[in-house]
């Protein structure tokens, strides 16, 4: 199977849980991504940061584990930001529009800026 | 129970009240007019009369009936029913007799002969009536229909465009009750031509005159406005306010570009128009409401380039809802299929009515107006030969999750050498592999051994990616988009982006399914068309 595996590590910027998401984002990336949005929150952060930039391919199941992800936060009273998102990506995001819920940021120190902001 | 009660009621108020017939008959002057006495048709008073033998005393009468009670406050003594073959048709009414004697049995035996030789008479006479009125009815009725059939014709075009590479057809059968279909063609700025089919709900005059003024509607705000949705929005805006209770308007607007190909349409209610591609037969699917039901609503406008060979079929619901003895429906499916079949779009229309008159068989007429357009763009001998266009790749994949990506990068590889820019390319790259991903997931069901079979193709203007899986049984879905709201608020799936999200990638997406494949086909212009959009 071509692609690279997804994976996520979390880490923490300022008092916001970052979640650097890397390889493919579909079906198979369920429980990693879950573990890490878990991860993240662990603090009780308001705002989480979805890292997109070593993200290659998303395909419709991705979308909806995000939108999964998006609920969930947004039931928690959560905010979600991202960056890194290509430029394709950021179209999807729009059509979509999970961009209607979720910031979309050109890079890590924007997101956590506009979160501190915020919050 | 007798079922005559309006001839009775007839007879009540015409007949003068009959004076006793040992009496010589009075001048007309000294008539007395008796005051109509109305009998309901559950009246007992209906049951008894019908099966009395002869004059009735109803001073005497027991019966609980408002008619009786009526008949003896108009001073009505004796009532003798007129029966003839078994049914109660009237009843001739005697007040007292000018003597102030009852009437005698030589009176009744009179009244009774009298009554039996008078009643088949007043029958005669009342279905002479009958008759007469029918008569009337039906001139009016066909008087009604020639003029609905002569607002029809005069707003149906006397020819057919003429446009360079395309073969236009149309075929209109009106059912008797003329049905309210109209078609058009209206020509547009910069050659192009806007066709029109559409449906008024309801028959006869008034459908024809809602049909008159959505037609002229239609062709004064055609050339204004061009893009067919808003030229239905429009339409629609100034119907509302001018059309009757119960009644609105079906109808498909769309404008063709005879240069290059491109059809843009939206569609208010209208039946789905099918096209005859060399992938099988596809449909034109818009979503808007009838016209003249709802003030406000929007047109969603799509569009489709047609390629060379190509024949669009736009059809009323006459022919596909049209019955059997067995009242079976000819249906949309012969409709679509017969159109998938057809290489020419006149030998189509001929076919559509030959099968339609095997279908319904001889002498059973027409329910309602059959309408049928048909475009075809020729097969392009002379314009440089690129026809169907070439093959850059024609491959397979097994039917198993995470082979979407082999087809991305084979199609990525096949494309390499045509003017698809970066952005434009990603697009295709993801809606190729969704596309597959169904086709395994929901057409092949995950069977490795069903392969999924990819075919790109392009021409001077278009890229074609066609993805067919095996799993022809099921219909593909329409085209949704996704309630985002409802889905973040937990009442949806999150699932379910992916058709959404192939035709939000491509230019056109069109599908073909047969007894045994689905076919998905991508399209992506490779020049902008020159008609840009309005």
């Amino acid at each position: 199977m071509p692609g690279a595996e997804f994976g996520a590590e979390v880490r923490q910027h300022d008092s916001t849980g970052v979640i650097d998401l890397h390889g493919e984002i579909n079906l198979g990336a369920d429980h990693a991504l879950l573990a890490a949005y878990e991860s993240a929150v662990r603090d009780d952060p308001r705002t989480v940061v979805l890292n997109f930039a070593h993200v290659d391919y998303i395909d419709s199941t991705g979308i909806a584990l995000i939108v999964g992800l998006l609920a969930r936060a947004r039931k928690e009273h959560r905010t979600v930001r991202a960056f890194g998102l290509s430029e394709h990506y950021r179209q999807i995001f729009a059509i979509t529009r999970l961009s209607d819920f979720m910031g979309i940021y050109p890079d890590e120190d924007s997101a956590v800026t506009a979160t501190a902001a915020a919050s | 129970m007798t079922t005559i009660p309006s001839n009775l009621r007839r007879v009540l108020r015409r007949e003068p009240r009959v004076r006793p017939t040992t009496e010589p008959v009075a001048a007309p002057s000294e008539r007395v007019e008796a005051p109509p006495v109305e009998i309901a048709p559950n009246d007992p008073l209906v049951a008894y009369f019908s099966g009395a033998t002869g004059a009735v005393d109803i001073s005497t009468l027991q019966l609980d009936s408002p008619a009786l009670e009526g008949l003896r406050e108009a001073g009505i003594r004796l009532v003798v029913p007129l029966v003839s073959q078994g049914e109660l048709i009237g009843l001739l009414n005697l007040g007292p007799r000018r003597s102030e004697q009852e009437y005698s049995a030589d009176d009744r035996k009179l009244l009774n002969d009298l009554a039996g030789h008078a009643a088949p008479a007043v029958r005669v006479a009342q279905l002479v009536r009958e008759q007469e009125a029918e008569v009337r009815q039906r001139e009016r009725i066909e008087q009604e229909l020639r003029v609905a059939q002569l607002i029809q014709q005069q707003f149906l075009p006397h020819e057919l465009p003429d446009l360079p590479g395309w073969q236009v057809g149309a075929y209109y059968g009106p059912a008797r009750e003329v049905g309210g279909d109209f078609y058009d063609f209206i020509q547009l700025p910069d050659d192009q031509v806007g066709i029109v089919v559409g449906d008024v709900t309801d028959k006869g005059v008034p459908a024809a005159l809602v049909m008159a003024t959505t037609h002229s509607i239609l062709r004064a705000e055609a050339p204004r406005l061009i893009a067919p949705s808003d030229v239905l929005t429009r339409v629609n805006e100034l119907l509302v306010d001018e059309m009757p209770a119960h009644m609105f308007v079906t109808c498909l607007y769309a404008v063709l570009n005879p240069a290059t190909g491109r059809l843009r349409y939206a569609n208010a209610g209208h039946n789905v128009p099918y096209v005859s591609t060399e992938a099988g037969v596809t449909e034109l699917r818009a979503t808007g409401m009838p016209l003249g039901l709802l003030p406000g609503m929007e047109y969603e406008e799509k569009e489709a380039t047609m390629a060379p060979g190509e024949i669009v079929l736009l059809h009323s619901d006459g022919l596909a809802e049209a019955h059997n003895p067995e009242r079976e429906m000819f249906g949309f499916p012969r409709v679509a299929a017969l159109t998938g079949e057809a290489s020419d779009g006149e030998v189509l229309i001929d076919r559509l009515l030959k099968e339609l008159q095997e279908f319904t068989g001889p002498g059973l007429e027409q329910e309602d107006d059959i309408t049928l357009v048909t475009l075809g763009r020729r097969s392009a001998a002379g314009d440089g030969g690129s026809g169907a266009g070439r093959e850059l790749a024609a491959f397979e994949v097994a039917s198993e999750p995470g082979n979407e990506r082999l087809a991305i990068d084979q199609v990525t590889k096949a494309v390499a050498g045509l003017e698809l820019a970066g952005p434009r390319l990603e697009r295709l790259k993801t809606a190729v592999g969704e596309a597959t991903m169904n086709a395994i997931e929901h057409g092949n069901h995950n069977r490795p051994e069903l392969p999924v079979e990819i075919r790109v193709v392009a021409d001077d203007t278009d890229l074609k990616v066609r993805i067919t899986d095996q799993g022809g049984e099921r219909p593909i879905p329409e085209v949704e988009t996704p309630d985002l709201e409802a889905k973040l608020a937990g009442l949806q799936t999150p699932r379910g982006w992916g058709l959404f999200l192939i035709q939000e990638m491509v230019d056109e997406l069109r599908t073909a399914v047969d007894e045994h494949h689905h076919t998905i086909e991508l399209v992506m212009h490779l020049k902008e068309a020159p008609d840009a959009r309005s």
